[in-house]
């Protein structure tokens, strides 16, 4: 789900002779900087879907304070980390628990108070109105708006890395704005701009308004792995007969897809949380998040919980069979080098 | 060239007044070469010379500020380098991580549309020795390995032209020899133009028919190794290319025959058909073998044989097959002598008194005027320096 469990596989390049950030002085900087964000962004994706990924990070705190207790009191050295590391752990999974249990709930309109327990709400998830309404318009934003925005923010990336033209450093520096904008800022300001210009605000306007963050977000990801691409590479395709374009789809493009792939997740998961932008530009449209907004004022049906949990337990699968493979492909590699 | 078949032989290499600047940086002056088709080219030169770039202006890689590039008598100038007949054994290697080997080998096969393309390519993994490795992707294989895959990459496509960027570069002596010697066999078993870059002179004297020295963008000298090294041009030749003692001093007399130039109140003569220039200040020079070394001056001055003398012995190294003795004859400065080791131990040691002499066919005057020669052998030095060479020539200019 994260960034990181995309790009982090095993690295194809190896480290550039002309490397590209001694050619650009500007780089290094905004590369820092570009790498806290999407980091900073991976961590939250991170800690929302994968309990596992937290009490990783937890774990290491918690140790390094008990170290002292651990000297004082003998008798708390056995329970210290362990009842610590429950707490913590209860904590962050307290409201998917939560959001999970209830989605079992026999409740009517309002899904407060345990009614008993049905899979009525699982097997009829759209009997609740817009519901599934709500949820398919956002599939369909962040598809469309994921597709886009890794299109466009991946050949704005290889246009910065590869090519010096006018305005590239202006550019560079703009891209980073709607990372570094308030949202709120952000979806008033364009919702003011699709006014003056008489746009019917609906799916369109949100997707155009997802494009736009998440364009950012895909240029700094896709932005590194071309960095780290050897120029040589392309130039040994087309040394070899290869025309621009199977250069670009056999050379480029394979060699980028790790990039690429972590960009659009993360897009994707970005389009799918977003509500405020969304709600400044949506009209009567709901997505999902601004479908909970709305009905948490009187009752969230607990269908959304099904849909909730849903997306909850596809996010981890999507994990667990990413790390899986990548531990076998290790193991594979190993034998085939020892 | 047409989609489909390989080139029935070599091709030959024209390049006409190639100049190519990089911003603020001329890296290619005024270039002309021809290269004739089939036959094994070496460029050697410096690191940071302009080799690459010449290579990468012929591949299409990169567009000259000047002049032409004609490939097989078709100016290739304006072309794209997918369209050109030339592969090129890049420096890096730059092998595709994503592919296997024999996808890697077969790449340039399957742009072309060539039919079975995998075989082809096994059958250039055989001729490398790697086709058991051919399921393998690049970054298993060690770097000779990888060497050897992109040669095999590039010579499956039997281009009218090969340009090899230092292709044995990372390779260890002994199977760098090895290579060699295989290298040159592909090149005559497919007869093939190759275009190899080193900056090994040893390399490009064992492989090529033709050498080219380059240096600083330009090129000083071509012609066959043993002509180069028998009869250098330039200060920075006459150095880079093994070494040389190189005396500067003015022309005294000149017969169709011989020349004769002072060098410190001392006569040295040269054939005049080895010396290009013929009056004024001129820099002359011989080879370290060439010369004797004597432990008394010669009785009577004998008209064939140049003598420089007296000198104290300031160095003897031992290495193997010869000693090199280094001789601080006054006015003069330090000359070489390598001598073979004919006898156990050194025939004598530092501090004793010697005479040098040579037969006057040996030397060899240069083209360069006395400045250009100095800048030549400073040249020369930082380039022996950078590989961690570092014993240089003796070049003294003497006022006459
Ligand atoms: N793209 C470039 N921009 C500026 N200077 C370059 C570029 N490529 C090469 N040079 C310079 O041109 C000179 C020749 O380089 P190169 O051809 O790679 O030398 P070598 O003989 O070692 O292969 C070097 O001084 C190098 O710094
Ligand atoms: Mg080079």
């Amino acid at each position: 789900m994260s960034a990181e469990s995309v790009s982090g596989g095993p690295s194809w390049t190896k480290p550039r002779a002309r490397g590209v950030a001694g050619a650009d002085s500007g780089a290094p900087r905004i590369w820092s900087l570009s790498a806290d964000a999407a980091a900073g962004a991976s961590t939250l994706a991170k800690a929302t879907a994968t309990p596992g990924g937290s009490a990783r990070e937890l774990e290491a705190p918690v140790g390094g304070a008990g170290a002292p207790g651990r000297r004082r009191g003998i008798r708390f050295r056995g329970l210290g980390l362990p009842v610590y590391t429950a707490l913590a752990l209860l904590f962050l999974l307290i409201p998917i628990a939560y959001t999970f249990v209830f989605s079992f709930n026999n409740s009517g309109k309002l899904n407060i108070a345990w009614q008993g327990f049905t899979l009525d709400k699982w097997t009829n998830v759209c009997a609740a109105q817009g519901v599934c309404e709500a949820f398919a318009n956002s599939i369909l934003v962040g598809v469309v708006a994921t597709v886009l925005a890794t299109a466009l923010g991946t050949a704005i990336a290889i246009a910065l890395v590869r090519y010096r033209f006018r305005a590239r450093s202006a550019i560079s520096l703009l891209l980073f704005l709607p990372m570094a904008t308030p949202e709120v800022v952000l979806g008033a300001g364009l919702a003011a701009q699709f006014l003056s210009l008489g746009v019917n605000k609906g799916l369109v306007t949100i997707i155009i308004a997802h494009t736009m963050f998440c364009i950012s977000f895909v240029v700094v990801t896709v932005k590194a792995r071309v960095a780290s691409l050897d120029p040589a590479l392309e130039e040994a395709g087309r040394d070899l007969y290869g025309s621009a374009v199977a250069v670009f789809w056999r050379i480029t493009f394979p060699l980028l897809l790790p990039g690429i792939a972590a960009a659009a997740l993360l897009s994707f998961a970005l389009s799918f949380d977003d509500f405020i932008i969304t709600n400044f530009n949506s009209g009567a449209v709901d997505t999902f998040p601004k479908f909970i907004y709305i009905a948490a004022a009187r009752g969230i049906p607990a269908e959304a919980n099904v849909v909730a949990s849903a997306v909850f337990i596809l996010a981890i699968v999507i994990v667990v069979v990413a790390q899986v493979t990548r531990a076998a492909r290790a193991a594979r590699l190993a034998r085939l080098r020892g | 060239m047409a989609a489909g078949t390989f080139a029935e032989k070599g091709a030959d290499l024209e390049l006409v007044g190639i100049t190519k600047t990089f911003p603020g940086f001329t890296a290619i002056r005024s270039l002309d070469l021809f290269i004739p088709a089939g036959s094994f080219f070496a460029l050697l030169g410096p690191s940071g010379c302009g080799k690459t770039t010449t290579l990468r202006l012929v591949a299409g890689l990169e567009e000259p500020t000047a002049g032409r590039i004609v490939i097989g008598g078709k100016d290739v100038t304006s072309t794209k380098p997918f369209q050109r007949p030339v592969n090129t054994v890049f420096q890096s290697y730059a092998l595709f991580p994503h592919m296997s080997v024999l996808e890697n080998v077969a790449f340039g096969l399957r742009r072309r549309g060539i039919a079975s393309p995998l075989e082809k390519a096994h059958e250039a993994l055989r001729l490398v020795e790697l086709d058991h490795l051919a399921a393998r992707r690049p970054a298993q294989l060690s770097g000779g390995q990888q060497q050897r895959v992109a040669l095999a990459r590039a010579v499956v496509n039997r281009p009218a032209l090969l340009l090899l960027d230092e292709p044995l570069g990372a390779l260890d002596l002994k199977l760098r020899r090895q290579m060699q010697l295989e290298l040159k066999d592909i090149q005559t078993e497919v007869g093939l133009t190759f275009l190899h870059v080193t900056h090994d002179q040893e390399e490009a004297m064992t492989m090529a028919d033709t050498i080219a020295v380059m240096n600083r963008g330009e090129i000083e000298q071509m012609g066959a190794p043993e002509e180069l090294y028998e009869l250098p041009r330039t200060a920075f030749v006459a150095n880079f290319l093994g070494q040389s003692n190189l005396f500067t001093g003015e022309v005294v007399s000149s017969t169709p025959n011989a020349l004769t130039v002072a060098i410190a109140g001392q006569q040295l003569v040269i054939p005049s058909a080895r010396a290009p220039r013929r009056s004024g200040t001129v820099t002359v020079g011989v080879r370290p073998e060439k010369l004797l070394l004597l432990t008394a001056p010669p009785a009577a001055p004998s008209s064939g044989v140049n003598v420089l003398g007296p000198g104290r012995v300031i160095d003897v190294s031992f290495s193997g097959v010869s000693t090199q003795y280094t001789i601080a004859v006054p006015g003069i400065g330090d000359v070489i002598v390598f001598a073979q080791n004919m006898v156990f131990g050194p025939v004598v040691h530092v501090g004793a008194e010697v005479w040098v002499s040579w037969n006057v066919e040996h030397g060899f005057g240069l083209e360069d005027s006395p400045a250009e020669a100095a800048a030549g052998v400073a040249d020369a030095a930082s380039a022996a320096g950078a590989d961690g060479d570092v014993a240089t020539s003796a070049l003294t200019t003497v006022k006459a």
